[in-house]
């Protein structure tokens, strides 16, 4: 029953949404009498690997093959099951997220493992293998018995807060064999920004909805959100609108976030983009109309132009640290 | 070119959700069904790739008989024909299995469903079907192209875009800004009451049940900041909320 946990690198490091479902596969493992193996690809040093001790890996395994370097879903997935074989691993753990969410679906199709997306609390293991997973994008839960023998759990970010245990993983290469057929997708592009915070794995997030009144007006936030280290993000209307990029659309059809700190501004609170954000900790909302529905789901909420308040927090925010 | 085009029957996004029978089933009492929204555009672009260079569209949807409107209304925007394969989608390689299965027979060279359903929430079933079929997957496809067997696209990856090429067949999880969604007309209406809707039985077995839904609590009061003391709003997430 051991524990396989997809890990994903960034920058040379495994990243923050990773080390959180190492530690969720260490709590399991301990229910379980097990130990928990991170699986590791692409570009890191062994010392930056090594940090999943930290976190309750006994084990890495790095793939790390020149060919893996740009993402392949195909490829990982295959590493993926190499990696479940080698381990004899029953229950396998990632952090949600849309390369893991690809990586782990194709792992399933061979391993017929159910997956199990957006799970929120730690497995009930007393009469079989139950766990709750956020369903409805956030609007309500669902516990979930698992039958099938290989189990995927993709768990939502800020679903355990990992305590460091001062341990160091050991770190094995791990080379499995890639056929050629793996790669017959081409990239011939990539378009990233580079420099800012990733919406998804964001602990801040400052986003704008139409109050924001359009593109040149976005400054102010951007300056909060530079003072804060947040990530931007914006509604549905303002990206339909072009006034910011796609991938910073939150919403139930945009990404999802879960963040400790959500500042919504200028954003009414629509149902639907209320459902990408309901799982963020704390939600602050600035809004020029008292009746915006968006203060209902909101912990803290200040009436008036966006204009104005934002300069005073981003100096206040300055003032703090 | 054969395109399947998978759809979901889900609850409209401005849905309020409720549970019955002692909270072990979804309240369908007054939820208005619509075909997912992701689906949606990959239908529509389906419909759009038909109209520019001639393409046949199977609508297949995993699920029980109160999903036929939505197929109905599939085949009223453009879809030739439709499949139902008849049981509960439980769970994503349950629902997978039966689009192999389906593919398998029809030997599709585009298989499109939206990037995830908008009850589930997963985003994995064109992943796996992909692999059970052996040919490679991509999501979220934001724009495609066919050109000469092989198929152009945009994809979102975390952050950005990547513009990529892949030879069919493909299964491909779509998301705005593929197509805009697509409205049936009298005429599409009228001629998809006469269109082929076969219904199948399931293959294969559920992998998970759901013993039981819950709601997330109820909010507390929202702290209210007067707007000219803005500033106590960055102390109170430091010191109350400890956030900051």
């Amino acid at each position: 029953m051991a524990i396989l946990v997809f890990t994903e690198i960034a920058d040379g490091a495994i990243k923050k949404s990773s080390l959180e479902a190492i530690y969720y596969g260490a709590q399991v493992a301990e229910k379980l009498g097990t130990s928990v193996t991170a699986l590791a690809i692409g570009k890191a040093d062994s010392s930056e690997l090594a940090i999943a001790g930290n976190y309750g890996a006994s084990k890495v395994l790095h793939a790390n093959d020149a060919k893996l370097e740009t993402p392949n879903s195909m490829a990982y997935a295959k590493v993926l099951v190499e990696a479940a074989n080698a381990s004899g691993a029953k229950v396998i753990i990632t952090a949600k997220s849309s390369l893991a969410d690809a990586v782990t679906a194709r792992a399933a199709g061979t391993l017929k493992a159910a997956v199990v997306g957006n799970v929120v609390e730690l497995p009930d293991l007393s009469n079989g293998f139950k766990v709750k997973r956020s369903i409805f994008t956030g609007k309500a839960f669902a516990d979930v018995n698992v039958t099938s023998d290989i189990k995927v759990l993709a768990i939502k970010k800020n679903v355990v807060s990992p305590v460091e245990s001062g341990n160091a993983a050991s770190v094995e290469a791990f080379t499995p064999a890639l056929a050629e057929n793996l790669f017959t997708a081409k990239v011939t592009e990539t378009v990233k920004a580079t420099g800012t915070v990733s919406l998804p794995e964001a602990d801040l997030v400052v986003s704008g909805g139409r109050g924001m009144k359009g593109p040149e007006h976005w400054q102010p936030l951007l300056d909060l959100a530079d003072a804060l280290e947040a990530a931007t993000a914006c509604s549905k209307p303002v990206s339909d609108l072009d006034w910011r990029p796609h991938h910073e659309h939150v919403g139930q059809t945009g990404v999802k976030v879960s963040p400790n700190l959500y500042i919504a501004c200028g954003i009414s609170g629509a149902i639907q983009h209320l459902a990408g954000v309901n799982s963020s900790k704390v939600i602050v909302v600035i809004n020029k109309d008292a009746d915006a529905p968006f203060f209902k789901a909101a912990d803290y909420g200040i009436v008036g132009d966006v204009f104005e308040v934002l300069p005073k927090l981003t100096k206040a925010v300055k003032e703090l640290k | 070119m054969k395109i399947l085009v998978c759809i979901s029957s889900v609850p409209d996004t401005t849905s309020k959700i409720s549970f019955t029978d002692g909270d072990t089933k979804l309240n369908k009492a007054g939820v208005q069904y619509i075909i997912g929204p992701y689906d949606d555009y990959a239908l529509a672009r389906a419909v759009e790739l038909k109209e520019k260079s001639g393409a046949t569209i199977t609508v297949l949807n995993v699920g029980e008989a109160d999903a036929e409107p939505q197929i109905r209304k599939a085949l009223a925007i453009g879809a030739d024909d439709a499949i139902r394969v008849d049981v509960e989608p439980t769970d994503s390689y349950f629902v997978a299995e039966q689009i192999a299965a389906v593919a398998k027979e029809g030997n599709y060279d585009l298989i499109l469903m939206g990037r995830e359903t908008s009850d589930y929430n997963s985003g994995v079933v064109h992943g796996i079907v992909g692999e059970i079929l052996g040919i490679p997957s991509f999501s979220p496809v934001m724009q495609l192209d066919i050109e000469g067997g092989v198929a152009k696209m945009t994809r979102e990856i975390e952050g950005g875009k990547e513009i990529l090429e892949a030879p069919l067949p493909l299964v491909l999880g779509c998301q705005e800004p593929i197509a805009e969604w697509k409205i049936p007309n009298m005429r599409g209406i009228m001629t998809a009451r006469t269109k082929p809707l076969k219904v199948i039985p399931a293959s294969g077995e559920a992998l998970t049940a759901t013993d039981k839904y819950s709601l997330p609590p109820a909010k507390g009061p929202c702290k209210m900041i007067p707007a000219d003391e803005a500033e106590k709003l960055i102390e109170l997430l430091h010191k109350e909320a400890k956030v900051l």
